[in-house]
């Protein structure tokens, strides 16, 4: 494999607290040297990137890639590619597939296909229980061995307090986290947006912000109670971000996401019975937006994710209560990302970089997150000013379902590199 | 074309104070079609409508059929029963099977809530909305507001009281809608667990008590309370309910003024309402269903491009 010199970016690599201009040399797949003015070694290929920003790879570790069972909607390929043009140089696929990933054959089915298609790098969640169903324990051991970074029942919850606590202690052993599906199904029973103004002004069933809660402190008491990693998915609410806080300041081993829709859009994006803003969580109020801001910039919310969930467009044209949850996310997230958070000053370019590349790979326990020599050559270039208008019928995933169709962004990748390839490449 | 109402009528909350009021205005001289002999005008002739119920209605599919066949409309009723709905056909797939057939007007009913703007915004026939899911139901919006002005003579200022489990009401939320735009006061009184969270951000206020509201009230809009909702375990029993929230005439003695008794129909005789009441003088319940038909018609009017001078001329003339 040809040398790949990236030249002249601004390198923000906060994994070294770097942030200044300089070139990054790949070599056999692997970082060989960062930062300052580099040679070029004979026939490398040099890719300019100059007035860029050179970054250790994004990793989302919230995705859902439907193979195996929906092919029709996504395959680990088509994801995986969007992943690529999004600037993802690594995914974690949700294991609610059908079958459900829960043993060590889908998962190394799973991860096969990543390493066939070649773009974004593919790791498979594992179920926490066998057929996410909630009653037993499925294999994590030979699932580890297969290839499963974490384990999850997402798109529901371990009902079961006991089952859970089960599961952060059996995990402990494989140190992987143990990723909750926050919601408790009595509560949001029926539910198919924010309980609240607008949920009472269209007339659909809400779910209330304690449905989730009740799941985030239950989960937080029982990591506290067992030392076990409990990783907290796709928050939404002010509550619980308070509440993992107070779990933070007690020393427990608690980590939480969130959604680029849930920190951009509010209920209101649902008026009108707006399929493609039915998600769940729901998208909720701009107070909850504040404090999920607030929890990404001081550190409470770990990481940024997408919770890309694609569907077919006829399952999305249909009534609102009877349409599936979810939004695809990998081709738009750094957009939303460098729009909502870094262009109103909610985080620096370093603090984005850090949600979305080296505490995914920290947390997950994943390669890449850095740029330091030695480590793997995932890089992304990306423009956090460049404009351009959200156009889903051009989204390389098979996934059209978006609310942010028409929306202008600021920010995009122009280049993704997996173990010192080129994946992608902007066009124009 | 689009007439003064626009294309479709899917809720009161998109209508303006103006195009209710003209509904409403319409209606009365509609109203006195019904009361001839030959209770057929030739408004509608040639014109093809599809009543298109995905669930069981009866009164308010009559009342629609009535209105479409005293302005002479070509009409035809699909149940979902019997139909390829039954079989697994989408709404947006009838809807353009539908409109394929070079249909003028669809009236839907639906069981969740936006499937009329959801068929409004595929197919270019004029859509009414008789009912979707627990967001509107406006011509039921618009009968209560009709036969309350009839009775009032204007419903600004008026003191509105919606009696009931609001939270499933399709009914409630036209009423507010409505009740609001032309300047009445609006209340809701029920159990907490049948009230929308958020209903006080609605602008209405809230009586936990039934005889707080017929203190207050000039009206009483008295809502279905479906048996289903005691089976979800919102309610301990409809025994309860009535002795709780139940109108009652003991209750009704106690108001300072005449309470007018609406009701949407059908109703539980002994749990939200008392046959004494639904029977008795304050109740304007079969007026209701005298309007709804010519609220029907004006709406069927008005979408199809009537001229609203009708209206003019109706005033004029006294009604």
């Amino acid at each position: 494999m040809r040398d790949l010199l990236l030249r002249g970016g601004r390198i923000v690599d906060p994994s070294q607290g770097m942030d200044a201009v300089g070139d990054v040399l790949l070599r056999d797949g692997r970082v060989e040297d960062c930062g300052g003015t580099l040679g070029t070694p004979d026939g490398a290929e040099i890719l300019e990137c100059g007035g860029l920003i050179v970054a250790p790879g994004l990793i989302d570790v919230h995705i859902h890639l439907r193979e195996p069972g929906r092919e029709d909607v996504e395959t680990v390929a088509t994801g995986a590619h969007s992943a690529a043009v999004g600037g993802f140089t690594g995914v974690c696929a949700m294991p609610n597939t059908k079958p459900v990933t829960d043993n060590q054959a889908v998962v190394g089915f799973v991860k096969r296909q990543g390493e066939a298609a070649g773009f974004a790098r593919v790791y498979p969640y594992g179920a926490i229980s066998v057929g996410q169903r909630g009653n037993t324990l499925a294999e994590f051991a030979e699932m580890v061995d297969a290839g499963a970074v974490a384990f999850s029942d997402d798109g529901r919850p371990v009902e079961s307090a006991q089952l859970m606590r089960t599961a952060l202690e059996y995990a402990r052993a494989f140190n992987v986290p143990i990723a909750e599906h926050c919601e408790d199904m009595t509560l949001a029973h029926g539910g198919s947006m924010n309980e609240g103004l607008m949920s009472a002004m269209l007339g659909l069933k809400g779910i209330p912000a304690e449905a989730e809660e009740i799941y985030v402190i239950r989960d937080i008491l029982l990591a506290k109670r067992t030392g076990g990693h409990i990783h907290l998915c796709h928050l939404s609410t002010k509550g619980s971000v308070e509440l993992v806080r107070w779990g933070k300041e007690r020393g427990v081993n608690v980590t939480a996401e969130v959604c680029s829709h849930h920190i951009s859009l509010t209920e209101d994006a649902v008026d009108g019975y707006n399929t493609n803003a039915k998600m769940n969580p729901p998208l909720r109020t701009q107070a909850d937006i504040d404090a999920l801001q607030q929890g990404l910039a001081d550190g409470t919310i770990d990481l940024l994710v997408t919770d890309h969930a694609p569907h077919h467009y006829d399952e999305k044209e249909r009534e609102f209560a009877d349409a599936p949850n979810g939004i695809v996310g990998l081709e738009t997230a750094l957009g939303i990302n460098c729009t909502y958070l870094v262009h109103p000053g909610v985080l620096t370019l370093s603090q984005l970089v850090d949600a979305m590349s080296c505490k995914p790979a920290r947390v997950f326990h994943v390669p890449g997150g850095t740029l330091q020599r030695g480590s793997v050559g995932d890089v992304t270039v990306f423009d956090p000013t460049r404009s351009w208008t959200v156009d889903p019928a051009k989204f390389r995933s098979k996934g059209r379902n978006t609310p942010y169709g028409g929306y202008d962004l600021q920010g995009q990748a122009r280049c993704t590199v997996v173990g010192g390839r080129i994946v992608y490449r902007a066009a124009d | 074309m689009a007439g003064p109402l626009g294309k479709d009528l899917l809720g009161l909350a998109s209508l303006s104070a103006e195009q209710i009021t003209l509904v409403l205005d319409t209606a009365v001289p509609f109203r006195e079609i019904s009361e001839r002999a030959i209770k057929k005008v030739p408004t509608l002739r040639g014109a093809t409508i599809v009543n298109l119920f995905f669930e069981a209605s009866t009164r308010t599919r009559i009342s629609f059929e009535f209105a479409e066949k005293r302005l002479s409309a070509d009409t035809v009723n699909v149940a979902v029963a019997g139909s390829s709905v039954s079989k697994g056909e989408t709404l947006v797939d009838t809807a353009r099977n539908l409109e394929a057939m070079k249909i003028d007007m669809v009236v839907i009913r639906h069981g969740a809530s936006g499937a009329a703007k959801f068929l409004a915004e595929r197919i270019e026939s004029n859509v009414i909305n008789a009912g979707d899911g627990t967001n509107e139901h406006p011509t039921q919006g618009l009968l209560d507001l009709l036969t309350l002005r009839s009775r009032l003579g204007t419903l600004a200022g008026q003191r509105i009281c919606i009696v009931g489990d609001v939270l499933h009401s399709r009914v409630a939320r036209s009423n507010i809608w409505g009740l609001k735009k032309l300047g009445a006061e609006v209340a809701v009184c029920g159990p907490r667990s049948l009230l929308p969270n958020a209903i006080g951000e609605m602008g209405v206020t809230v009586f936990d008590r039934v005889e707080q509201a017929i203190e207050w009230a000039d009206a009483l809009n008295v809502l279905r309370l479906q048996l289903e909702r005691m089976q979800a375990g919102y309610i301990p029993s409809l025994r309860e309910y009535n002795r709780v929230f139940g109108v009652t005439r003991a209750r009704l003695e106690r108001s300072p003024r005449d309470l007018i008794i609406l009701h949407p129909g059908p109703m539980n005789r002994g749990v939200e309402i008392d046959s004494d009441v639904a029977d008795g003088p304050h109740s304007v319940i079969l007026e209701q269903v005298t309007n709804g038909v010519a609220v029907r018609m004006a709406v069927l009017y008005l979408l199809a491009g009537g001229r609203p001078e009708l209206a003019e001329a109706a005033k004029r003339g006294g009604a």
